[in-house]
């Protein structure tokens, strides 16, 4: 019996943002065009947590950019579709676009040092946002934009209010760019690499306060991120990514308890453990520039340790799997074969 | 312990209160202070600002009235001595009167051209930085060709279309500022475009309008402060020369530091210094201002910051 996993049926009821179908096409002339996502098709359901895995340059970062149309016009090509509430976002006009970034779905962006205007004070920076959507009045927007300093830990929120970016360290803005994201309740909330340029302890920290400002409320949350560790403590579903393909999805236990697709089990290879201290750690050979073309066969099968010649010819498609996943695999491992194989 | 704990509580509390309330202008100031050229520069700017306004209470004489042009011999032009240090005029008039009541147009001129100029040009920079586009390569080739005619042919072709007066001559200066600035605001706000902050405002919605004025527009005009008391610098000196061309203004009895250095030359071989004072102190002044600028240049710099 083959089980219909949700990311099957993009028309669920239920779901909050439905992503099919999208491709995003650089094109700088005189060069080859680059497909950077390559018919990237998931939904996301209120109040879910939602992991996109992959290297640099699978096409996660790129896929978050598109869904709130922040990609330059020049150059880009978009296709497919991208439905929030149920409206089309990808032909909707920019004046609708902008009533809908910051209300119904926000981003938080990877370097905290970069992502906040250095000569507008905090304070000024989320009561824009709070009275650009019309949230609350002008009077009441300080308290608010406290009570959000607050409620993403900042002590002493009335007064962080009059300070200017460079005041702050890293992890304090990351988290002003949170409350600046979750000013309007969004309901869907990208986080793009939240913590890559954080300290590891305030990593843990930031991340721990977007499970809890998610958690119990109707806000999806779509975690990108190249860490499986974050993945695993966080999402409830997972999608892993590579060249601009989704190549496995599924429920997060299942996916990590049998993963099927190679370049997944070679990610989750990859991850020191704690129980296997003193044995090496078993790396993914080649670089994400080691590959091919989709239309060609598996863009993973140059780094692949299970590649045959079935492997090569045509794309191979996204097909579901005995324990409810998806995996875009022709030849996907088994259950018995071990994770550590060498050791 | 407890003495320990609250001690540490008021070392705490001092740093924290310390570290709130110093914004980016403050803080450039704090940095202008301790910058030992800056000082200079500054003192040297308020110096002349302070004799053009005190200038009827500072000039030892009145510099229109002619009262010693007895002592004037068509081979000899008293020089500085005690009672006129620095000398008379062609025409037997105290040349330290006319030098301070000169401050008064010549850093007027200065400092209106060079408003007239940042105004137009930060319009014309703003509209072409924040749409882009047609209007962009439009005014950009606009600008290209008020910046192929040299400065001073653009300022004297002004001047010589609007007449003799002291405000063709503050337009003339103006005009060939406008295209400088206008490039200036447009690349460094190109380069404020690709920033992330830019990109994290537009992903909660905030409109362009907004987006260029509110957040674009003031993270760019660092540069244009800076060029500003340069151009300052260069707006006394282009002052001068088109007085010294014959172009200023038409009043006579008003002292301008450029018209006394021109009318000097007829009487370079008896009288040198009526060419040594006005020069000197147009040197001096636009030291100032130049010594200012580059020092405001390093405050502002982020790459300096923190």
């Amino acid at each position: 019996m083959i089980s219909i996993h949700p990311t099957n049926t993009p028309t669920t009821s239920s779901s909050i943002l439905e992503v099919s179908e999208l491709c995003v096409t650089f094109q700088v002339r005189g060069t080859e065009a680059v497909r950077a996502v390559d018919g990237v098709s998931f939904t996301v359901r209120p109040g879910e947590t939602l992991g996109v895995v992959g290297e640099s340059g699978s096409g996660k970062s790129v896929t978050s950019l598109a869904i709130l149309g922040l990609l330059p016009k020049r150059g880009v090509k978009v296709s497919g579709s991208i439905r929030l509430d149920g409206k089309e976002l990808l032909d909707a006009p920019e004046k609708e676009l902008q009533a809908i970034r910051g209300r119904r779905a926000a981003m938080v962006f990877q370097d905290p040092m970069t992502s906040l205007n250095p000569v507008l004070t905090i304070g000024r920076q989320i009561t824009e946002v709070l009275l650009r959507h019309k949230v609350c009045t002008m009077a009441d927007a300080p308290q608010r934009a406290a009570d959000l300093l607050d409620r993403v830990g900042i002590p002493e929120p009335r007064r962080r209010l009059g300070n200017y970016p460079h005041q702050l360290s890293g992890g304090m803005r990351q988290r002003v760019m949170i409350a600046m994201a979750l000013a309007c309740e969004p309901a869907v909330l990208i986080a793009d690499e939240p913590t890559t340029a954080l300290d590891v302890t305030i990593q843990a920290q930031v991340l721990e306060l977007l499970k809890e400002l998610v958690a119990g409320s109707d806000t999806a949350l779509v975690l990108i991120t190249h860490d499986l560790g974050v993945v695993a403590g966080m999402c409830n579903r997972v999608h892993v990514m590579y060249n601009g393909r989704i190549v496995e999805s599924g429920e997060r236990h299942v996916l990590f308890a049998h993963p099927r697709h190679h370049y997944t089990r070679g990610l989750l290879g990859s991850v020191p453990r704690l129980d296997m201290v003193g044995s090496a750690l078993t790396p993914i050979p080649g670089s994400p520039r080691d590959t091919i073309a989709w239309s060609e066969g598996c863009s993973f099968a140059p780094r692949c340790g299970a590649v045959t010649e079935t492997c090569l010819g045509a794309a191979p498609s996204l097909e579901p799997t005995e324990e409810g996943c998806l995996v875009r695999c022709v030849n996907p491992a088994t259950h018995e074969q071990s994770l550590w194989g060498g050791r | 312990m407890a003495t320990v704990q609250e001690h540490l509580q008021s070392l705490m509390g001092a740093r924290a209160v310390e570290s709130t309330g110093s914004s980016l202008g403050r803080e450039a100031f704090r940095r202008l202070r301790a910058n030992r050229i800056a000082v200079i520069g500054a003192s040297i700017m308020l110096f002349f600002v302070v004799v053009a306004i005190l200038a009827p209470w500072l000039a030892p004489h009145d510099p229109r009235v002619n009262t010693w042009f007895d002592q004037i011999r068509p081979a000899s032009i008293p020089g500085p001595s005690g009672d006129h240090w620095f000398g008379l005029d062609e025409s037997g008039r105290d040349e330290l009167s006319r030098i301070i009541f000169g401050a008064r147009s010549s850093l007027v001129i200065g400092i209106v051209s060079l408003a007239i100029g940042a105004v137009f040009g930060l319009l014309l920079g703003v509209l072409a930085g924040g749409l882009g586009g047609r209007i962009d390569a439009l005014i950009m080739r606009v600008t290209d060709v008020l910046l192929a005619v040299p400065s001073l042919l653009l300022a004297l072709s002004v001047a010589a279309v609007m007449g003799q007066s002291r405000t063709a001559v503050m337009v003339a200066v103006a005009v060939p500022n406008v295209p400088l600035f206008a490039r200036l605001l447009r690349s460094s706000m190109l380069a404020e475009r690709q920033k992330d902050y830019v990109s994290a405002a537009v992903s909660v919605g905030i409109p362009r309008r907004r987006l260029v004025l509110g957040h674009i527009l003031p993270n760019s005009v660092g540069p244009m402060i800076v060029q500003g008391t340069l151009a300052l610098a260069t707006a006394v000196i282009d002052a001068a020369a088109l007085s010294f061309l014959g172009l200023g203004s038409a009043d006579p009895t008003v002292p301008e530091w450029g018209r006394m250095l021109a009318n000097a030359q007829k009487y370079t071989n008896v009288a040198p210094h009526l060419a040594i004072f006005p020069g000197v102190v147009i040197m001096i002044t636009a030291l100032g201002f130049n010594l200012f600028g580059e020092a405001l240049r390093e405050a502002l710099d982020p790459k300096l910051r923190r």
